[in-house]
């Protein structure tokens, strides 16, 4: 007999955040999925909504290409605040 | 040269704390003493359900068997956390499974030993759990994250585990006399067995070296059990209780309690599968899977029906 599908899933831990990854489980199908989740990983209030993906569904950016994905960001710190000098009588900004 | 530059950037990554993760490249070998023991870990959870399981109809209140329910059913949701971090290895779920079933794999001999009285429900939880914990807790920070990040979700669940435990010898020892003979009782059975759990003494533990290298084991077997023979042997002084050890003495020099011989040779029968529960627990294992064939059908073809497919 065929494997249940892998599902990632994902919880919003609180009103107002984010929904996070947490792991991942197996199940039929997607509401099942979402069943298994909650008794998987929220037995303890840890969660008030639950995200499913079929875990084929999710394309990941690969580690090699670590280095041409990010690396440009690495010298363009005048996208940060920081890298402005300003005189000390500027208030709030 | 070309070759080895994977592996440089891996062990600098080990050096300076930086998690591996899934896609990253790893040693072969690295892969796979991480499945060995993340899957062993799992099947640990999975058995380990069963002694408990014997005593959830009969807790003696309702609020013990509430307990005992959850309890149990965490074990089942670290077995599963555990399952789910070893496939983002590369072997599935079933197969996993099957290396349980057919005697491959390995799980913790502990629950290799039988549950004779409601104490023992109470010992399991101080020394078991509370030997498991001093294992887990420095896992937490093991290097590959999908691993750690299981461990630190049962870290958090499991301290409940180990003061219920506490609480019903704590319970026992305030009670009758037979009930205070129960709880020493279960004490005596558990303790070598939870000393065990540690794993075989340093000299002849093979894979220490290379798992402290690459960061998997943080402490050596000997270190962790010493830690937990220290904090036990006060602990049972609060359930007026006693270890079942002669030579247990605190040795001021050392600043740690010595401790009597570990019978190593029960040790490796109970691993080779001779324990008083081995056959018995792998059976209803197999069992549970096989008599569960029909809700994994049903719900495949439910789910096609409702998805249209
Ligand atoms: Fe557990
Ligand atoms: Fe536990």
């Amino acid at each position: 007999m065929n494997e249940w599908p892998l599902w990632e899933v994902f919880i919003r831990s609180k009103q107002g955040l984010d929904h996070k990854h947490v792991g991942s489980l197996h199940a039929a199908d997607a509401q099942m999925a979402i069943e298994n989740a909650r008794d998987v990983y929220t037995r303890r209030m840890e969660g008030v909504s639950i995200w499913v993906v079929e875990s084929k569904h999710i394309h990941a950016s690969s580690p090699d290409e670590a280095g041409s994905l990010f690396d440009p960001a690495n010298d363009k710190a005048y996208r940060h605040p920081t890298f402005y000098d300003l005189p000390d009588e500027v208030k709030y900004m | 040269m070309q070759q080895a530059e994977p592996e440089i950037i891996f062990d600098d990554k080990i050096e300076q704390e930086i998690k591996i993760e899934p896609k990253d490249w790893m040693p072969e070998k690295y892969r796979q003493t991480l499945i060995r023991q993340i899957s062993q870990h799992a099947h640990s959870e999975i058995v380990g359900m069963l002694p408990e399981g014997n005593w959830i109809t009969r807790a003696p209140s309702l609020r013990r068997k509430a307990i005992l329910l959850a309890k149990v059913q965490d074990e089942a949701g670290h077995g599963l956390y555990l399952y789910s971090a070893a496939e983002t290895l590369g072997i599935g779920r079933e197969e996993m499974y099957d290396q349980l079933h057919t005697g491959k794999a390995k799980y913790s001999s502990i629950f290799n030993y039988p549950t004779l009285t409601w104490a023992d429900i109470g010992a399991i939880g101080w020394l078991v759990d509370g030997a498991a914990i001093m294992n887990q807790v420095p896992l937490c920070r093991a290097s590959y994250g999908p691993y750690a990040r299981a461990m630190v979700r049962i870290c958090k669940e499991e301290s409940f585990h180990q003061r219920q435990g506490f609480e019903i010898l704590l319970t026992l020892g305030k009670g009758s006399k037979e009930q205070r003979d129960m709880a020493q009782d279960a004490i005596n059975r558990w303790w070598w067995p939870s000393i065990m759990m540690f794993g075989p003494p340093d000299d002849s533990s093979p894979h220490t070296i290379q798992n402290t290298k690459w960061k998997i084991k943080r402490f050596t077997n000997d270190e962790l059990r010493q830690r937990f023979v220290d904090i036990c042997a006060e602990q049972v002084k609060v359930l007026g209780l006693e270890l079942p050890d002669n030579d247990l003495k605190w040795n001021e020099e050392r600043g740690h309690y010595d401790f009597g011989e570990i019978n190593w040779d029960e040790f490796w029968e109970v691993v080779k599968g001779n324990g008083p529960c081995n056959k018995e627990r792998l059976e209803t294992r197999q069992k549970a899977w096989d008599n569960g064939a029909w809700v994994r059908e049903a719900a495949s073809a439910f789910a096609e029906k409702r998805n249209g497919l």
